[in-house]
């Protein structure tokens, strides 16, 4: 690792490309929002023009296509979260937490998305915006709701390097609870919610492959999202040192009010230290 | 003229359950854009913060580059790595 010593924020810092981008967070983000784009046109044409109407419930089984991708994603994402948490724990390089934040702040976003797909198709099926008798909508509303405490937990914590260390101790937690939640749901006997991944391989071959590219979108979406986030995080983080840098050595600027992201000081501040 | 070109278009049921099928896209469509509207936000905070850079950087030329030392060597340092080690 080569780092300078002209200046105590640019000891921690490595050198980039000359007239760099974004940094390494930029980097491959415009192919990847055009395969993005791409694979979402591609599920939605599939989805309207290609899959056949469900036998009982038609139309409505639409939702199907958006709605299960997006439950899956929100909780693989919750899982890589607490995966990226362990890693920080274990290295204590901030750039895990960093991960493992904008991992958790993504899947917060699709779950919530999954949530109300989820009672949209609900009303539109059963007659009932939610119907809490059954296990499925329930225990993934207490993924929702425990994973909505995450951002709060960061908050509340002022010491950067306590808040890094409290959250990850939560991801890695909640992360354990996610697959268990799971397990546990489809032990359950009594349950009307359609099994998916179960039966996934008995749809029909054009449902299973508009499914699958539904799937593959909405995974892309998630992995591009979380780019822009990171390359936007970092950029800002990089505004800062260079604003602490202009102002010179030993100068504490005042931060612009809290946050529960990982601030550009606790990473600079880990990364000299690691 | 419109009628024909329509009747040749995949019949979408847009009864009942259509409202419910283009209510769920639509929401996944505006959280998206919510998404990029706040994108939108924060670039243009990182711009003003740049412009305030600049006018601090201009104020304060004893912190400017000397010699052979360019600007882009300068920022190269200060970017503190978040991604990989060199």
């Amino acid at each position: 690792m080569q780092s300078s010593s002209r200046h105590p924020a640019g000891s921690s810092l490595t050198k980039h490309r000359r007239g760099g981008d974004f940094g390494s967070y930029g980097r491959g983000l415009p192919a990847l929002s055009m395969a993005t784009v791409v694979a979402i046109a591609l599920a939605l044409a599939l989805v309207f023009f290609y899959a056949p109407l469900e036998a009982e419930e038609g139309f409505l089984q639409k939702i199907f296509y958006i709605h299960v991708p997006l439950a899956i994603v929100a909780l693989c994402g919750f899982v890589i979260g607490g995966l990226l948490a362990i890693q920080h724990l274990r290295t204590r390089d901030p750039k895990w937490d960093f991960r493992s934040y904008v991992a958790i702040h993504m899947s917060l976003i699709f779950a919530l998305g999954a949530l109300i797909t989820g009672s949209i198709w609900a009303r539109g099926s059963w007659g009932h915006w939610w119907v809490w008798s059954e296990p499925t909508l329930v225990s993934f509303l207490i993924v929702f709701l425990l994973y909505a405490t995450y951002q709060p937990l960061r908050f509340s914590i002022e010491d950067p390097e306590r808040q890094s260390r409290y959250a990850s101790v939560f991801a890695i937690t909640a992360g354990a609870f996610v697959p268990l939640n799971f397990i546990a749901v489809r032990l359950s006997s009594a349950y009307l919610h359609p099994r998916v991944l179960g039966s996934a391989s008995n749809l029909p071959g054009p449902m299973r492959l508009t499914f699958l590219v539904s799937l593959g979108a909405i995974s892309l979406l998630f992995v591009t999202l979380c780019k822009y986030e990171l390359a936007a995080k970092h950029t800002r983080a990089q505004v800062r040192a260079l604003r602490r840098r202009l102002a010179g050595e030993g100068v504490e600027l005042p931060r612009r009010g809290r946050s529960a992201a990982p601030s550009a000081t606790t990473i600079a501040a880990g990364r000299s230290g690691a | 003229m419109r009628a024909p070109l329509l009747g040749e278009l995949p019949a979408l049921p847009l009864h009942e359950a259509g409202k419910y099928v283009a209510g769920a896209y639509i929401v996944v469509f505006v959280l998206v854009l919510i998404y990029v509207a706040i994108m939108a936000l924060r670039l243009s905070r990182i711009e003003r913060d740049l412009g305030e850079l600049l006018e601090l950087s201009a104020r304060a030329p004893e912190h400017q580059t000397s010699g052979d030392e360019d600007l882009s060597a300068r920022e190269s340092t200060l970017a503190y790595p978040i991604e990989g080690h060199t």
